[in-house]
């Protein structure tokens, strides 16, 4: 365990000093600003339009925070022979791959939390600066503790993502490997409609081939919830429970499919 | 006693090609068995398969077939790992970590806990001479710097066994010298060096014993006076003070004797050409013997005449 803790350190130290997640960051933030500006052009849904753009800007750059850096941990690591002097001291191959992923969503949930704080500041800002006549408007109040559900599943969704990457990157080169993610990613949020083909279809191999898929590719839709804590609407907690479970199980799923992968590889 | 390192008809074949995949075979048969203490030097030309073997060792590369064991256990084990170094050919590391970092980083993986980390980091760092540079970042280093890095992080679990992969390579003739005196200093105390290299001065003045591998293929091995000692090539004598007369008879009893500047000669003799009877011979005629020295087969004569000879490189057959 330690081993692992000490890989995840330095790969949380390294990834944190790099510049591409700050810039994302700073990204992020911008954009949180800007829907304050937005929502000036829209009268009585500018606190909707803050909320709903918000959580865009933190589940889209988290996103690409996810998988760009998820994908260079490990390929970067083998292309630039790093790993040669790692894997030569007493750790083992699967230490390195649980460590880097640790390291990974440790980096992930500090960049979240810093625009967590930012966007939050922005709906602070937006709630002195109401009317009580327009806070009575509002569906749900604008500092809102709900946000943090849909922030948790965001955090959550892009965890399952990372191990994603983690296991494109252990056997692939790194813009392959941000591909595959990313396209994964999209059909993730579309997994239902790969359920309901057979609706569609009057062909039955191509409805089973898609009813296996719903069943092997991630399921994502149930980690947005972003329209019902916009609008108030309650999550239950069975909901955000079962959501958090299905994102455990299915990224040990992945992150035994990345050990099992790099367990065997050569590095020329 | 165990030896430190063995190889039994350890095979690397990689795949080559894309869609009918054909094994190519970048190491072949390698047996090897190399005593505690010993420097050993892994010789050969480009490509010849020195990385593979080291790789092999490593377990960073898995073998096609053989085995291979490290101070007698299988090198897959972890309980290795804690007492051995390794410095791969032109060392990277992580750009946004310090030199201190990341020796720190990698002496707790072998267990150190406070004082004992940071002491092991500045000595394994002054010995390298990056001690003024411990908090510089590592993407701020040259190459010779990384090399030197690379080089601390392998000695700083003061390993039994020590592997180092062209650990010359990208360093000033400082460095170098650097390096050669801490191989000398580990070889004092005990600890095995196997070292890959093309660089055949550092292996003449470091190996006890050397293995050349040419092609994938070990086509010589043994101690290095055993190699060169049957290599003696003939003498060269430096003279002055000859008269023509005397020049006339030296070059009846030399191969060659050259004229050389302020009237001095070198004689290039036989090996069977009695050269301290000669010297006597001359003395009795006024002339000054500046020096003599026997020519020998260097490690460079013996590695090109090694490598020309070598069969052509078999495909592999699995």
């Amino acid at each position: 365990m330690r081993a692992i803790l000490l890989v995840a350190g330095a790969a949380f130290k390294e990834s944190v000093r790099d510049r591409v997640p700050y810039s994302m960051v700073i990204f992020a933030v911008l954009m949180m600003a800007a829907s304050y500006l937005i929502s000036q052009l829209t009268a009585g849904q500018d606190l909707k339009i803050i909320k709903d753009l918000g959580l865009a800007a933190l589940s889209i750059f988290g996103l690409l925070i996810a998988v760009f850096i998820g994908i260079g941990l490990v390929s970067k690591e083998v292309e630039k022979k790093s790993v040669f002097a790692l894997l030569t001291k007493p750790v083992t191959r699967p230490q390195f791959i649980l460590g880097k992923y640790l390291g990974l969503v440790m980096t992930l949930i500090v960049n979240l939390a810093v625009m967590t704080v930012a966007y939050y500041l922005v709906l602070y800002y937006m709630d002195v600066m109401a009317t009580p006549a327009l806070r009575a408007g509002w569906p749900a109040p604008a500092l809102d503790p709900r946000l943090l559900v849909a922030i948790v599943l965001i955090v959550a969704e892009l965890a399952l993502v990372t191990a994603v990457a983690l296991l494109f990157s252990t056997f692939s080169s790194p813009l392959l490997s941000a591909l595959l993610t990313l396209g994964l990613w999209v059909a993730g949020h579309f997994n239902n409609d790969l359920r309901r083909f057979e609706n569609v279809l009057d062909v039955p191999a191509l409805a089973w081939i898609a009813r296996g898929l719903y069943y092997v590719l991630p399921n994502l839709a149930p980690f947005n919830v972003k329209a019902e804590v916009v609008y108030g609407v309650p999550v239950a907690a069975s909901h955000v429970g079962y959501t958090l479970l299905y994102a455990l199980v299915y990224i040990s799923v992945l992150l035994t499919a990345a050990t099992a992968t790099f367990r065997r590889r050569d590095f020329k | 006693m165990a030896a430190a390192i063995e190889t039994e008809h350890l095979t690397k074949d990689f795949p080559v090609g894309f869609w009918r995949p054909r094994p190519y075979r970048a190491l072949d048969d390698l047996t090897l068995q190399i005593e505690a203490g010993e420097v050993f030097g892994f010789l050969g030309p480009n490509g010849a398969g020195k990385s593979t073997t080291l790789k092999l060792l490593m377990q960073l590369l898995f073998a096609t077939r053989g085995t291979a064991r490290i101070l007698g256990r299988p090198v897959g084990d972890v309980s290795v790992r804690r007492r051995i170094g390794f410095l791969a050919e032109n060392p990277y590391f992580y750009d946004y970590l310090t030199a201190e970092e990341l020796l720190s980083y990698f002496a707790k993986l072998f267990g150190y806990r406070g004082a004992d980390v940071t002491t092991r980091v500045s000595r394994v760092l002054d010995d390298a001479g990056l001690g003024a540079e411990r908090r510089k970042r590592l993407r701020q280093f040259s190459k010779g710097m990384l090399q030197r890095v690379g080089l601390a992080q392998a000695l700083i679990n003061d390993p039994d066994v020590l592997f180092l992969d062209e650990p010359m390579s990208g360093l000033d003739p400082l460095g170098r010298r650097r390096v050669r005196d801490q191989i000398l200093g580990l070889r004092a105390r005990g600890c095995t060096v196997f070292f890959s290299s093309h660089i055949l001065s550092d292996a003449e003045a470091l190996c006890s014993r050397v293995a050349i591998v040419v092609r994938g293929r070990m086509v010589a091995s043994g101690k290095l006076t055993d190699i060169l000692s049957f290599g003696l090539k003939g003498w060269e004598l430096v003279v002055a003070n000859v008269t023509d007369e005397v020049r006339a008879e030296l070059e009846k009893r030399a191969r060659q004797v050259t004229p050389l500047a302020h009237g001095r000669f070198m004689v290039d003799l036989s090996p069977d050409a009695d050269p301290p009877r000669l010297m006597h011979e001359l003395g009795g005629r006024g002339i000054e013997v500046v020096s003599l020295n026997p020519v020998r087969d260097t490690l460079e004569d013996y590695f090109v005449q090694t490598v020309a000879a070598a069969a052509p490189r078999p495909t592999g057959g699995v």
